[in-house]
C-alpha cells in the first residue's frame, strides 16, 4: 500500500521525528503496554505481584509463545498459518502414543509428522502457489480429522507413559519450568537467523516484496516452504511438550490457538502483509495476552468469555493504531 | 467497467480446466447424485431432500454474504459471532413479539458488520485481522448477553420458522430462496453490485474512477453480517434453544468452502451466486453422503479439506488467466 509511495516534498526535521517515534510505538507498544499492565496489575491485586504468579503466568504462556513464534516466520513471508490448532493437538496426541517407545519416540515422532504437514503445506504454497489462508484452512480441517481419526474420534485420550519425557513438561530448574526454557531458547534462535543469517533477511524479503526477492534472485519459493516447516515444527513441537505438561495427549486442546498466535503476532508489531516485525515482539504480545488473561482471572467474579471480549477489542485496537503508524511511517 | 471479451487460445489441456472450472461443482453434485441414487438406500425420497435443503440453509445464507466479501477481494470471519450475538438477544426479547425480535437481532449483528466495514472502509485494516477480532469479541459478547447459558425459546412463531412449512416446503427454504434471489439480483442487476465487483477487480481503478469505494466496502460487511443474523435467527429456530456458545461455530469455514468450490475467486473480481448454491449443496450432499455410509467424522472432515484444496487449485489457473 502506502510502503511503495516516497514522500513527496522536502523532509523536515518534526516529520523525520514523528516517523522515528511512530517506528518505535510499532516495535514497542506491546511491550510498552505490558509494562503498564504489570504496574496497574501490581497495584491493584494482592497476590498478582508474586514469583508463584509470575511463574505461572511464564509456564501458562510457554506453549502459545512456541506456535507464535512458527507463526512469526510465516507472517512476516506474507502468509498465516490457520493450521497450528490442530497441530498442536495432532502433536500431543502423537507424543502421548510415541512416550512408548521412549523419550526419543515421543519428542521425534510429533516433529516428523507435524513437520510433513509444515511440509506439504509450504509445497501447497509456494510451488502450487494457492493462498495461504485456504491451504493451511484445509489443514486445519484435515489435520484435525487426522486427530479424531488416530483418537477413535477423539474419545480416546492417550497417556504419557515415559518418565523421562513427563519429567520435560513437569519438571525445570530453579523454579523454572523446562517448558519456559524451551520457549525462550526458540525465541532467541528464531531472533539470531531473523536478523543475523542470510536465510532470515531473504525472510523479510520475501515478505516486503516477493516480486522484487524473485528479481534479486531470492528462493523465494524456498523461503516459503521453510516457514511452514517451521510452523508445523513448533506447533508440533508445543503440542508434545504441552502433552508433557499434562501428561496425556488430548484430541481436543488447540482449537482457536491459532486465533491467539495471529493476535499475539500483530499485537507484537509484526505486520501482517509481511516483511517487518520480530520475535521479541512475539514475546511481548504473547505475555501482554497471559497477563490480561490472568487479571481477569484475580478478578475472580469475571466470566471466561470476558476473556475473549478484551482479546478481541484490543488486538482491534492495535491493529488499528498499526495501520495508522505505518501510514505515518512513510517509508 | 463493462467486461470485455478476451479471445485466448488455450492449449487442449487448458480447455478442461477451462470446463472443470466453470461447470466443476455442478458436474461433482450430478455425480455425487448417481452415487446416492445407485449405492444409498432411501436417498432418493422427498423427505431425506427436505431434510438437506434445511440443513444447509444457515450455510448457504452466510456463504451468500461471504460471496459478496470475498467478490471485493475480503473475507468474513465474523459470521460465526455474528450468528452468535443475533442468537443471544433472542431470549432477551422475544416477549415482544417475533417482528420486533427479528429486527433487534438483525440490528445488533448488523452493528458487527458496520464495524467491520469501518476498520475495513475507513481504518484501512486488513480484512481478516478486522473481522478476526470481531469473530473473538462477538461471540464473547453473545456469551456474556446470555450469561453462558443455554436459553430455550418457546415463542411459536419463531419455532414455526424453523420447523413449520406451507405445502411441503420449509418456511427456512423459502426464506433462503428468497434471499437468493435477492442477491443474485443485487449482483446481477444492480449499480451496487457493478461497483462491488470493480472494487474487487482493482481498488485503486475504482478509486480512481471515483467509485464511493468506502461507501460500498460498508455495506458489503454489513450485508454479510445481517445475513449471518438471520442465518442465527434460523439457527436458534431450528433448535428451539438461543445456544451462543456453539451456534455457527466453524461456519465461517463452511461459508468460505461453499463460495470458492462455487467458482468466485479468493482474488475478488467476480461474485457467482448460483455457483455459491451449488457449493453449499455440494457441501451439504457430500457429507450426508458421508453420513448415511457411516463414515466417521474425522474422514469427513479430511474429505471436506481435500475438496476445498482441490477448488482452489483449479480455481487458480482462473485467476491466471484473468
Amino acid at each position: 500500500m502506502s510502503v511503495i509511495e516516497t514522500s513527496a516534498g522536502p523532509t523536515t526535521d518534526s516529520q523525520v521525528r514523528r516517523e522515528r517515534f511512530a517506528g518505535v510505538l510499532q516495535g514497542y507498544g506491546a511491550a510498552i503496554v505490558l509494562v503498564i499492565l504489570v504496574v496497574v496489575g501490581s497495584v491493584s491485586f494482592p497476590t498478582f505481584f508474586s514469583l508463584n504468579n509470575f511463574t505461572n503466568i511464564a509456564t501458562q504462556s510457554s506453549f502459545p509463545l512456541i506456535v507464535a513464534v512458527g507463526m512469526t516466520f510465516v507472517i512476516l513471508t506474507g502468509g498465516i498459518d490457520l493450521s497450528v490448532g490442530s497441530v498442536f493437538a495432532l502433536g500431543g496426541v502423537l507424543a502421548a502414543y510415541g512416550s512408548s517407545l521412549g523419550v526419543w519416540g515421543a519428542l521425534l515422532l510429533p516433529l516428523l509428522v507435524c513437520g510433513a504437514i509444515g511440509l506439504l503445506q509450504g509445497l501447497l504454497v509456494a510451488y502450487a502457489k494457492m493462498a495461504p489462508f485456504i491451504v493451511t484452512l484445509a489443514g486445519l480441517l484435515a489435520v484435525r480429522g487426522l486427530v479424531l481419526a488416530i483418537t477413535a474420534g477423539g474419545s480416546n485420550t492417550p497417556l504419557v507413559k515415559d518418565a523421562t519425557f513427563s519429567a520435560i513438561g513437569q519438571g525445570g530448574v530453579f523454579g523454572i519450568h523446562w517448558t519456559v526454557i524451551v520457549a525462550i531458547a526458540a525465541v532467541a534462535v528464531g531472533t539470531v537467523v531473523l536478523t543475523r543469517t542470510r536465510g532470515g533477511q531473504a525472510i523479510f524479503a520475501v515478505g516486503g516484496s516477493e516480486s522484487a526477492s524473485t528479481f534479486m534472485g531470492l528462493p523465494v519459493a524456498r523461503v516459503k516452504l521453510t516457514v511452514y516447516i517451521v510452523s508445523g515444527l513448533c506447533a508440533g513441537l508445543a503440542g508434545a511438550l504441552n502433552a508433557s505438561y499434562s501428561s496425556s495427549g488430548v484430541p481436543t486442546v488447540g482449537v482457536g490457538l491459532e486465533l491467539s498466535a495471529i493476535s499475539a503476532v500483530v499485537i507484537g508489531g509484526t505486520l501482517l502483509v509481511g516483511g517487518r516485525g520480530s520475535l521479541v515482539g512475539t514475546l511481548a504480545g504473547v505475555l501482554l495476552l497471559s497477563v490480561i488473561q490472568n487479571m481477569i482471572n484475580q478478578v475472580g467474579s469475571l466470566s471466561s468469555s470476558v476473556q475473549s471480549v478484551v482479546s478481541g477489542v484490543f488486538l482491534a485496537i492495535v491493529v488499528v493504531i498499526q495501520t495508522v503508524l505505518s501510514r505515518t511511517q512513510r517509508l | 467497467m463493462t467486461e470485455q471479451t478476451v479471445t485466448i487460445t488455450l492449449p487442449k489441456r487448458g480447455a478442461t480446466l477451462m470446463v472443470l472450472q466453470k461447470y466443476g461443482v455442478y458436474i461433482a453434485i450430478i455425480v455425487l447424485l448417481l452415487y446416492n441414487l445407485v449405492f444409498t438406500p432411501n436417498f432418493f425420497q422427498i423427505g431425506n431432500f427436505r431434510t438437506q435443503f434445511v440443513q444447509m440453509v444457515p450455510v448457504l445464507i452466510v456463504a451468500l454474504g461471504m460471496a459478496l466479501v470475498i467478490g471485493t477481494e475480503g473475507i468474513d470471519l465474523s459470521v460465526g459471532g455474528v450468528m452468535a450475538l443475533a442468537a443471544a438477544v433472542i431470549p432477551l426479547y422475544i416477549g415482544y413479539g417475533l417482528i420486533p425480535v427479528v429486527i433487534i437481532a438483525v440490528v445488533v449483528g448488523g452493528l458487527v458488520g458496520v464495524i467491520n466495514g469501518s476498520l475495513v472502509a475507513f481504518v484501512g485494516v486488513q480484512p481478516i485481522v478486522a473481522t478476526l477480532s470481531l469473530m473473538v469479541a462477538g461471540r464473547g459478547i453473545a456469551l456474556l448477553i446470555a450469561n453462558e447459558q443455554l436459553k430455550s425459546v418457546i415463542d411459536p412463531n419463531l419455532l414455526a420458522i424453523g420447523r413449520g412449512s406451507v405445502l411441503g416446503v420449509p418456511y427456512s427454504v423459502i426464506i433462503a430462496v428468497v434471499l437468493v434471489l435477492i442477491i443474485a439480483l443485487l449482483v446481477n442487476r444492480t449499480t451496487f453490485g457493478k461497483q462491488l465487483i470493480a472494487i474487487g477487480g482493482s481498488r485503486r481503478a475504482a478509486e480512481l474512477s471515483g467509485l464511493p469505494v468506502k461507501r460500498i466496502l460498508l455495506l458489503v460487511y454489513l450485508l454479510s453480517a445481517v445475513l449471518a443474523s438471520i442465518a442465527g435467527i434460523i439457527g436458534t429456530a431450528r433448535l428451539g434453544a438461543s445456544v451462543p456458545s456453539t451456534l455457527g461455530n466453524l461456519i465461517e469455514l463452511s461459508a468460505i468452502t461453499a463460495v470458492v468450490v462455487g467458482g468466485t475467486p479468493l482474488t475478488g473480481g467476480q461474485v457467482k451466486v448460483a455457483g455459491t448454491v451449488a457449493g453449499a449443496l455440494l457441501l451439504q450432499f457430500i457429507s450426508a453422503t458421508l453420513n448415511q455410509h457411516n463414515v466417521p467424522d474425522a474422514f469427513s472432515q479430511i474429505t471436506q479439506a481435500v475438496i476445498i484444496l482441490f477448488a482452489v487449485y483449479i480455481q487458480r489457473g482462473r485467476a491466471a488467466v484473468r
